[in-house]
C-alpha cells in the first residue's frame, strides 16, 4: 500500500502523465458529481420541506454551504500543494496550488453573493458584519493577495514560491483570524440577530445538502484537473507528447 | 556579527532621518484626517479614536516595511548577509527589531498625543500604549514576510498591502477592543494576553518564513 503510495506521488510529479491520469479520471468524476448534484438539488428544492421560521428562502443554502464549506478547504489545498512544492520539490504540485487560487476565490464570493442574497429575507439586510460573513471576506481577502502575487512576479518558478509560502502563513492565521473575528463580534454584536445559530436540520433537509457538499468536492477536483491540464500543456508546449497530442487533437476533450 | 548588523542599521536609520520621520508625519496626519471627514464632536471623536489610532498605525507600518530590506538589496549587501555563516532567521529578527525601534515604538510614543487630540477618554490611554507596545513588534515581524516577498519587485509598494493588512487583522481587533474595553472601565488584560500570545506565534512563525522568501527574492 505504502509503496504504491509512493509510486503514485512519483508519477504525479511527471506533468505527462498528470495529464493523462486527470484525462481519464475526469469524465468519471464529473458523472458522479453530477449525479449527486441533480438528486442533491432536486431533492433540495423540491421535495425536502420548507423551513419552518425562513420559508422556502432557505433553499439556497444547498449552494451556499458547499461554496463556503469548500472555498475553506480549497486555501488548505493550496497551501499544502504550496508546502509539498516547497519541501519536496514537486513541480506538478505547484501548478496545482497556482490553479486552485482563482478557484477558491471565486468559490469566495459565490458564498458571499448566495450569503447576501440569503441574509435580506431572512435578516432584512444584505450585509451585517457578523463573525462568519467577515471571516468569509478575509478568506477572500487572502486569496486575493495569493493571486496578486501570481500577476506581480514575472518569474514562474519564483511566484510560485512565493505564492506557497503566503499561503502557509496565511493558513496559519485563518484559525486565528477566525477565532479573533468571533470574538470581536460576541464582544460587540447587537442582540438584533437571532438566526445566526445553526438551527438543527431534519434528515430531509440535511440529506441533500450532504450530497451538494460531496457534487461540489467532485466538480472542484474535475474544475482543478481540466485547469491543471490547461497549464500542462502551456508549460510543456515545446515538448514532444504535446505537439503530438495537438496534432491529433485527441483526449483534449473536457 | 549580530551586534555589528544591529549596530550597522540603526546608524544607517539614524542618518536618514527623513525615512525615520515620514511614517511619524503619516501618522500624525492621516490620525487628523478623521475629525475633519467625520466630524469634531469630540463625544464621537472619542468613540471612534481607539479604531483611527491604530488604522493609522497599521497604515504607518505599512509604509515604512518597505525600507526594511530596500536599500540593503539594491546595494547588494542583502546578499551578503544572506551568506553569513549565522542563521539568515537570525539576520531577520536583527533586522525586524531595528524595524520596530525605528517605526513601531516611535508610534507607540506619540500615540498618547493623538489620543489627547481626538478626545480618547481617560481610561484608554494606559490600554493604548500598551497595546501599541505589544503589538507594533507583531506588525513588524509579520510585514518582514511581505517585504521579503516583494524586496526584488519594482511594484511591490502597491502589492505589500494586499499580501500584509489580512494578516493584520487579529492585531487591529484585539488592539482597538483593548483600548474600548479601558475607556469602559473593564478590565483589558485578555485582549492583551492575546496579543502577547500572537506575539509569541509570529516570533517563531515570521522569520522561518522571511528568511525563506528572502532566499526566494533573491535566487534570480
Amino acid at each position: 500500500m505504502w509503496t504504491r503510495l509512493k509510486r503514485l506521488y512519483h508519477k504525479m510529479g511527471s506533468p505527462k502523465w498528470f495529464y493523462e491520469i486527470t484525462s481519464q479520471w475526469s469524465p468519471w468524476i464529473l458523472l458522479v458529481g453530477s449525479a449527486l448534484m441533480l438528486t442533491g438539488i432536486v431533492w433540495g428544492l423540491a421535495f425536502a420541506p420548507a423551513d419552518y421560521l425562513q420559508g422556502n428562502s432557505f433553499r439556497i443554502i444547498y449552494i451556499h454551504v458547499p461554496a463556503s464549506l469548500l472555498s475553506q478547504s480549497a486555501y488548505l489545498f493550496m497551501a499544502v500543494a504550496g508546502l509539498v512544492g516547497l519541501v519536496w520539490k514537486m513541480k506538478m504540485s505547484f501548478v496545482v496550488a497556482k490553479v486552485i487560487a482563482p478557484i477558491g476565490a471565486s468559490l469566495a464570493i459565490m458564498s458571499l453573493l448566495t450569503g447576501a442574497i440569503w441574509g435580506k429575507p431572512t435578516w432584512g439586510t444584505w450585509w451585517v458584519w457578523d463573525a462568519r460573513l467577515t471571516s468569509m471576506l478575509i478568506l477572500l481577502f487572502l486569496y486575493f493577495g495569493v493571486i496578486a502575487i501570481y500577476n506581480a512576479i514575472e518569474n514562474d518558478e519564483m511566484a510560485n514560491k512565493a505564492a506557497a509560502i503566503l499561503s502557509i502563513v496565511g493558513s496559519i492565521n485563518i484559525p486565528v483570524i477566525k477565532y479573533s473575528v468571533e470574538w470581536w463580534n460576541t464582544l460587540h454584536q447587537p442582540a438584533t440577530i437571532t438566526l445566526t445559530k445553526k438551527p438543527t436540520m431534519a434528515p430531509e433537509m440535511f440529506i441533500p445538502l450532504i450530497l451538494t457538499i460531496l457534487a461540489f468536492y467532485c466538480w472542484f477536483a474535475v474544475w482543478v484537473f481540466a485547469r491543471t491540464r490547461n497549464e500542462i500543456l502551456f508549460k510543456e508546449r515545446k515538448t514532444n507528447w504535446v505537439k503530438k497530442l495537438l496534432n491529433n487533437d485527441k483526449g483534449a476533450q473536457l | 556579527m549580530l551586534m555589528a548588523l544591529l549596530k550597522r542599521d540603526l546608524l544607517l536609520a539614524f542618518r536618514a532621518r527623513g525615512d525615520l520621520l515620514n511614517p511619524l508625519m503619516f501618522f500624525m496626519i492621516v490620525t487628523s484626517l478623521f475629525p475633519l471627514a467625520v466630524s469634531p464632536d469630540p463625544k464621537l471623536l472619542g468613540v471612534i479614536a481607539a479604531g483611527v489610532i491604530w488604522v493609522g498605525a497599521l497604515l504607518a507600518t505599512l509604509l515604512s516595511l518597505d525600507l526594511m530590506f530596500k536599500n540593503d538589496y539594491e546595494d547588494g549587501s542583502l546578499e551578503q548577509m544572506l551568506l553569513m555563516p549565522q542563521p539568515v532567521m537570525l539576520m531577520v529578527l536583527v533586522k525586524v527589531l531595528v524595524h520596530w525601534l525605528v517605526a513601531g515604538l516611535p508610534l507607540a510614543l506619540i500615540a498618547p498625543l493623538l489620543g489627547l487630540m481626538l478626545g480618547l477618554p481617560n481610561g484608554g490611554f494606559q490600554p493604548l500604549v500598551i497595546s501599541l507596545l505589544l503589538a507594533t513588534p507583531i506588525l513588524s515581524l509579520l510585514g518582514s514576510i511581505g517585504a521579503g516577498l516583494t524586496v526584488g519587485l519594482r511594484k511591490g509598494g502597491m502589492l505589500m498591502p494586499l499580501l500584509i493588512l489580512p494578516l493584520y487583522i487579529p492585531v487591529l481587533i484585539f488592539a482597538s477592543s483593548s483600548v474600548l474595553a479601558g475607556v469602559q472601565g473593564s478590565s483589558y488584560t485578555g485582549h492583551l494576553a492575546f496579543l502577547g500570545a500572537y506575539l509569541a506565534l509570529t516570533l517563531v512563525i515570521a522569520p522561518v518564513a522571511t528568511a525563506g522568501a528572502l532566499r526566494i527574492s533573491l535566487a534570480r
